[in-house]
């Protein structure tokens, strides 16, 4: 048996780590690039526009409200689906992985027909909120399987008896026996949400919302030095939000990093 | 007095009196996310199932979906199709080669967890930034294009453009090769050194373990995951539209045309065109299912 990875192993692997790095060297390379010279000319110009601030905020407040939302929907449901109700997995699993399938163009499409201007105020219609129910969906991939996994690690069963032997009530248990326990496959789900919505462009586009990957295909547009800054900070958060995953991996009941992604 | 059926009973506690105070609480427990699921997720996609037959008027027609076989949504669907069969195709191959080297046990054990962490960021990074990576590396002032310049190959001189088809398909292998290398790392995770040594203990060469033993148990899981691949660039709408600023025939782009700009469009042909792409997913996915439940039968026990 041969020990050492041959060429075309060490072939691939190059092939790949360049297709990967290549692009964001030059991303870098072409945020940094001045009239003459280099220098963060683009990165001030971004840090200097409130628009940059706003939506950055915007798609930050709308990914904590659907990371709260997808979380308090899912750690019930998982939680009684492993505890008591195993005939409805599949159905749980089925429901949770659909969104992975259903195009998020479709989805907010969809969404646009029912929730319209002939029933709906304007202050629903007109607030960017108006995302997050499909945002949670888009979620429910990412949410269940992270805690899924939490709750299969864990032995429910045994848990949930102790701590109602002790006299302790359903919300004490939820919240002070099994939630320490799953922490880590919680976070790592609200992490993978955290970049999905941060990213999050076709649905708020269709809905015509400010979010900050609309504003960066904005600036794109016509600015293309401050657009590579843009991509550099934006790759930034997702890397920040995997690198969260991965030291939480580092501990029983471990999250690892899943497929996805806004496209 | 107990009777038998209350003793049984008292083994499976959500049948006892207390119990049963627990399941209606249970329902509560799952009912938010039935709830959601319904109405965000379940009612759209019928909607749109009987906005594709109707007319803004309300009446029946079968217009909308009929003319999904004429120009343009015809092109939309063959090139959306096309692109992603073959993104799907060469990222998937490029990833099992990928995930193959770095996963097997010759390869230092720091590039295995490189390499999936950096997949795991790539697969997630896509949208708007993939599209502006790609500017400021393959544009027309690029980082490799002027490279390739200085030493006399002129790409947008032969007739290359990043925003073209085939542009699209070098930008969408991004995130379809990290995509491919997470989604086949279990597979190849599950090839045991055993097969191999009792392949070649028997006489096998490389080629015929690959051709009899290691091909034949990865095959349902390589094609799995290529269909998984088909899906998201199928469904990719953020990358073409920033790259393409919209001109390019793709079904979602003509979805996003029909929706949100163009006042004198029909949204119902919108509706209509989504449920053609939810169609051609749930073929995907019928074939996905299928071969899922081959690939499971090897990895009992894995």
């Amino acid at each position: 048996m041969t020990r050492r990875l041959g060429l075309s192993g060490w072939f691939w692997l190059g092939l790949t780590t360049l297709y990967f790095l290549v692009p964001l060297a030059a991303t870098a390379e072409f945020s940094l690039k001045e009239v003459d010279g280099y220098g963060f000319s683009s990165y001030r110009f971004i840090l200097d526009d409130p628009q940059f601030r706003d939506t950055l905020w915007q798609s930050f407040q709308l990914s904590l409200l659907t990371v709260a939302i997808s979380l308090a929907i899912f750690v019930p449901a998982v939680y009684w689906v492993n505890l008591r109700y195993p005939g409805i997995r599949r159905v749980v699993e089925f429901l949770s992985v659909l969104p992975f399938v259903v195009p998020p163009i479709v989805l907010i499409v969809g969404i646009l027909y029912i929730y319209k201007a002939s029933w709906l105020p304007e202050w629903v219609l007109g607030n960017p909120r108006y995302l997050v129910p499909g945002y949670v969906v888009l979620s429910f991939p990412f949410m269940y399987r992270s805690l899924d996994a939490a709750f299969r690690s864990i032995d429910v069963h045994t848990l949930t008896e102790a701590a109602q032997s002790l006299g302790a009530g359903w919300t004490t248990t939820l919240g002070r026996v099994i939630l320490p326990n799953i922490r880590a496959g919680a976070l790592s789900g609200a992490f993978l949400t955290l970049a999905l919505v941060m990213g999050e462009f076709t649905m708020a586009n269709i809905a015509l919302f400010n979010t900050f990957p609309v504003y960066i295909n904005y600036v794109g547009q016509t600015q293309s030095n401050p657009a590579a800054a843009l991509t550099i900070i934006s790759f930034g958060i997702t890397w920040f939000a995997m690198i969260g995953i991965l030291l939480l991996g580092r501990r029983p009941g471990r999250g690892a990093i899943q497929v996805g992604g806004a496209r | 007095m107990a009777t038998r059926a209350e003793t049984l009973g008292a083994v499976r506690p959500e049948q006892t009196g207390s119990g049963r105070r627990r399941l209606s609480l249970g329902w509560l427990g799952v009912a938010p996310f039935f709830l959601w699921a319904g109405l965000f997720l379940i009612a759209p996609a019928i909607a749109l199932f009987f906005g594709a037959f109707q007319t803004e008027e309300g009446e029946f027609t079968g217009r909308f979906v009929s003319q999904l076989l004429d120009e343009p949504y015809r092109t939309g669907y063959i090139q959306s199709v096309k692109i992603s069969i073959i993104t799907a195709a060469l990222g998937g191959l490029i990833g099992v080669f990928t995930a193959y080297a770095a996963l097997s046990p010759a390869a230092p054990r720091r590039i295995r967890s490189a390499l999936t962490t950096f997949s795991g960021v790539a697969a997630n990074f896509g949208g708007v930034p993939l599209a502006f990576a790609f500017i400021s590396t393959l544009g027309t002032v690029g980082l490799v294009t002027r490279w390739l310049d200085s030493i006399g190959l002129h790409l947008y001189d032969r007739g290359f453009t990043l925003f073209s088809f085939t542009g699209l398909c070098i930008v969408y292998l991004y995130f379809q090769i990290p995509l491919m290398v997470l989604v086949i790392a279990p597979a190849i995770d599950g090839l045991r050194a055993e097969w191999r040594e009792a392949a070649s203990n028997l006489g096998a060469s490389s080629f015929e373990y690959w051709r009899r033993v290691g091909g034949p148990i990865l095959l349902p899981s390589i094609l799995g995951g290529m269909i998984l691949l088909f899906g998201g660039s199928f469904a990719a709408y953020a990358t073409a539209y920033a790259l393409t600023s919209g001109h390019i025939t793709f079904v979602p782009l003509q979805i996003g045309e029909l929706i949100g700009g163009n006042v004198f469009s029909d949204p119902h042909q919108g509706y209509a065109l989504a449920v053609g792409m939810i169609a051609v997913i749930a073929v995907a996915m019928t074939i996905y299912f299928l071969l899922d439940r081959r690939a499971s039968r090897w990895r009992k026990g894995a």
